[in-house]
């Protein structure tokens, strides 16, 4: 077979292979998006990227709630008269030609008037006229095209979203006042005494008071706020200095202009938070089109079927009540707790607990919140309601509200510390000594001693290295919530890992078999009866076996929960568990599928898990300094497996809860130790809370991961020694660049002490340190990044 | 009056203006999305192109 990729999605052409104008699609589906685009003049669409499209799913009844009045206005940011507008969160925009085709709509349907890509947050922004369009044609027409819309309990909830844009105001209004000030005091640099300069310097030291006043009292009032918190709870953290020393300056600039004592240090102060301000403008990488917050809202519906007197309405989740009736459609995620009542269940809860492999449920079996059927249409009986359901619960944990942050010193806090306890000290010493030998001079050698030892180029040494890492980690696919993360991960000394998606692959399994060996026509039939099915078993090891001709099968039946059996001219074959095809059955902890051939026994296929690619070197590199540990929420199966893919001295612990990881890390935090947390689902949630740094992996970092503070690309799992050991390097880089301030601070307190501190000092003095701190610390992280690749 | 004050007020009032306008970009979320705005501006042209080719817009009901 060779292969052939689809126009439109660019997947390979397997079985199907539909041609249509000359060109080569893999399903219908995709077909039918060309089509569309074809009648509508949209062909540029495949301009602008190779195969850019996604195939459209199957949605009937889907979005039914969103002919919800109620649900309508929730989702809506903007509805009155004819005009509704609406920011739709797709996941599937990728690409150039996304953004083309998505603001093209209009040209689909004449009712939207408008619509407008953020590609950045990966949403769309639809403006259309409600009398002749709903909320629901607009989803129905995106899903049509392959770009589903992602609604889910999460939209409701925050409605409309606010952006703090306060540090960009703040950052312009220092850059600004900088900026004129430095221009209003440059005159006076050369204190020339020329004639019109003695005239007018008055004029010039009021306006540049003016310029400072927004500086001091709006774009560095966090300063002060935060240094106030800082010294209310006892704690001499980087800003109690820097508050101090930009109100020494203020208040001294003003004294020295009332009195006409010199020109004041305007600029020095204006000049100090900009930078600042620009330090923490750029530790503020964020990744818009991730979250890092995310609980189980993100991943539960907004609504759900309510079957009352023999009739379907859609309800929203929080509505249901106990004892409603809910029907649970296929790949729906039930969202409470409740009785099977109808249908055959076959339950994923890979999102609660973490096994990949579904479960069989039949009438009056329990359901728990947060599985996914997989298979048909189910009926079920609410037992709770949303908040108090299993999985939910979870959240009420106290771990859930506390911020990781607090009580964690910083580097920064931790020197800064020492550096305001030395400096006031400098300056009291400088000060009596000046006391003795000329009053007069005593309280300028006061002032400065704190305006120059203002820890600017300090200040700006972690937000400037861990900023530039931040963006470095985010380019080689790991992306980190904060600053503060990269210094937690320095400083760990135990790893703990999840098992299932975390150092497994979801996407691949192996299998082995065991039995008589199969003949040629045998392989054949069992393929294609295989191709027939749906079950994800079948489509596991569909994927394993080698293709093979299609032949057509005469008979093809699949019994649900058992089997499936078919048969090929006189070749009869059965798949499927142990008792369906008629073998003894063994207690076994991994999943087997049993083969049987003219009602003669043949063998089983076992699979295992496939592990992710260099994780036995991973291991073998991280167990020289960390204490490793796998917590699993899935049986022993593994355990010899692991055993001899893993060091030693790895801990291997199984058939953990998703609490009892949580209550597992805790015990150990509170022995010493600093946990890292590698996991993937919903069941490591609280283990990813509780550890000191929980990184979440990813297969595909645009669909969902629990709330983390980091979330690695699957594919750079092997990385994650090297990510470690970049954020301990980072350390280093801060401790040096600590240096080098210090360096400049002595030089400008032999200024201060001496008592010979001209403002152009000043403002040649800090804006040196600042720059060459942001010089060092770049070039000192870009190298650490160029290791890293 | 000397030309100092009017040279100060005309410089300080053609920065204030760049200020304000800003404030006003940064108030319109011109800096909330970075990104878009570049890849779509390369857009025009296309659809230039093909405007004059087609005159009646089907709106086509799907599903």
């Amino acid at each position: 077979m060779d292969k052939a990729t689809c126009f439109h999605c660019g997947d390979i052409c397997n079985s199907e292979r539909i041609t249509y104008n000359d060109k080569l699609f893999c399903c219908n589906g995709c077909k039918t998006v060309y089509e569309i685009f074809s009648e509508n003049d949209l062909t540029c669409y495949y301009d602008f990227q190779n195969a850019p499209g996604a195939v459209p799913k199957e949605i009937e009844g889907k979005y039914d709630f969103l002919s919800q009045e109620n649900i309508i206005e929730k989702l809506t940011e903007f509805n009155e008269g004819k005009i509704q507008v609406a920011t739709l969160y797709i996941p599937h925009i990728h690409c150039s030609s996304c953004i083309w085709i998505l603001e093209n709509l209009s040209k689909l349907n004449a009712n939207i008037t408008a619509s407008q890509v953020n590609f950045d947050k990966k949403n769309v922004r639809v403006t259309y006229n409600s009398e002749a369009l709903t909320l629901k044609d607009v989803v129905l027409l995106l899903s049509s095209i392959g770009y589903e819309p992602y609604i889910s309990l999460d939209d409701f909830k925050t409605g409309k979203e606010h952006i703090n844009r306060s540090l960009i105001y703040k950052l312009g209004i220092a850059g600004f006042a900088f900026g004129n000030v430095m221009f209003l005091s440059f005159p006076e640099y050369f204190e020339v005494g020329e004639f019109w300069l003695e005239k007018y310097k008055h004029l010039f030291r009021w306006i540049m008071f003016a310029f400072s006043l927004p500086v001091v009292f709006y774009a560095g009032q966090d300063y002060f706020i935060s240094a106030y918190k800082g010294l209310r709870s006892k704690l001499l953290n980087i800003d109690v200095p820097i508050a101090l020393g930009i109100a020494v300056l203020f208040i001294r600039s003003t004294v020295e202009i009332i009195f006409d004592l010199g020109s004041g240090f305007f600029d020095s102060l204006t000049g100090l938070v900009f930078f600042l301000l620009l330090g923490k403008f750029f530790q503020q990488k964020t990744y818009s089109f991730l979250s890092f917050e995310r609980d189980y809202k993100s991943y539960f519906p907004i609504a759900i079927t309510k079957i009352s007197e023999g009739k379907e309405t859609p309800i929203q989740v929080y509505d249901i009540e106990k004892g409603d009736r809910l029907l649970i459609r296929n790949e729906e995620l039930i969202p409470v707790d409740g009785i099977l009542i109808n249908g055959k269940a076959r339950i994923d809860y890979s999102f609660v607990t973490g096994e990949s492999e579904t479960i069989s449920k039949t009438s009056g079996d329990k359901l728990f919140a947060g599985g996914k059927q997989t298979s048909g249409v189910i009926e079920m009986e609410a037992l709770k309601s949303v908040e108090q359901s299993y999985l939910t619960q979870l959240w009420s944990n106290d771990v859930f509200s506390k911020n990781k942050e607090e009580g964690f010193t910083t580097l920064t806090n931790a020197i800064s510390k020492r550096f305001t306890i030395a400096v006031l000290g400098i300056a009291i010493l400088a000060t009596s000594y000046w006391l003795v030998v000329d009053s007069s001079k005593a309280m300028n050698v006061f002032t400065a001693v704190l305006i120059i030892a203002c820890p600017c180029a300090i200040a700006l040494s972690a937000p400037f290295t861990f900023g530039n890492l931040l963006r470095i980690f985010g380019k080689l696919k790991f992306y980190v919530k904060n600053a503060s993360v990269i210094e937690q991960l320095s400083h760990i000394n135990t790893i703990i890992f999840d098992k299932t998606g975390t150092i497994t692959s979801n996407r691949k399994s192996t299998a082995t078999y065991e039995g008589d060996s199969l003949s040629n026509s045998e392989e054949i039939l069992l393929k294609n009866t295989l191709r027939g099915s749906n079950h994800p078993l079948s489509r596991k090891l569909y994927d394993i076996l080698d293709s093979n001709n299609i032949i057509s099968l005469n008979h093809f039946e699949e019994h649900l929960g058992q089997g499936i059996e078919a048969s090929h001219e006189q070749d009869y074959i059965k798949i499927g568990s142990a008792s369906f095809v008629g073998a003894t059955e063994t207690q076994l902890l991994n999943t087997t599928v049993h083969i049987s051939t003219n009602n003669k026994y043949k063998g089983k296929f076992t699979f295992y898990n496939s592990y992710r690619k260099g994780i036995s070197k991973l291991f073998n590199k991280l167990k020289k300094h960390y204490d490793l540990v796998i917590l699993s929420g899935d049986n022993e199966g593994e355990l010899e497996n692991l055993k001899k893919l893993l060091p030693s001295k790895t801990k291997l612990i199984f058939n953990q809860k998703p609490e009892d990881k949580l209550e597992y890390i805790k015990y150990h935090q509170t022995e010493g130790a600093k946990v890292l947390m590698v996991g993937d689902g919903l069941n490591d949630a609280g283990a990813l809370a509780q550890s000191n740094v929980g990184i979440a992996i990813s297969e595909n970092v645009n669909v969902f991961s629990p709330a983390c503070d980091a979330i690695l690309d699957a594919t750079k799992f092997n990385k994650l020694y090297q990510f470690i050991k970049a954020s301990k390097s980072a350390i280093k880089i801060i401790k040096w660049s600590f240096i080098l301030s210090f360096i400049y601070n002595i030089i400008g307190l032999y200024f201060a002490v001496t008592g010979q501190l001209a403002p152009v000092i000043a403002a040649i003095l800090m804006p040196l340190s600042s720059i060459s701190i942001v010089v060092f610390t770049t070039i000192a992280t870009n190298l650490i990044g160029r290791k890293l690749e | 009056m000397s030309v100092i004050y009017i040279l100060l007020s005309i410089s300080i009032i053609v920065a204030v203006i760049f200020f304000i306008a800003f404030i006003y970009a940064v108030k319109n979320g011109q800096y909330d999305d970075s990104y878009t705005p570049s890849v779509r501006m390369l857009f025009d042209d296309e659809l230039v192109k093909e405007q004059p080719k087609k005159t009646i817009i089907k709106p086509k009901k799907t599903n």
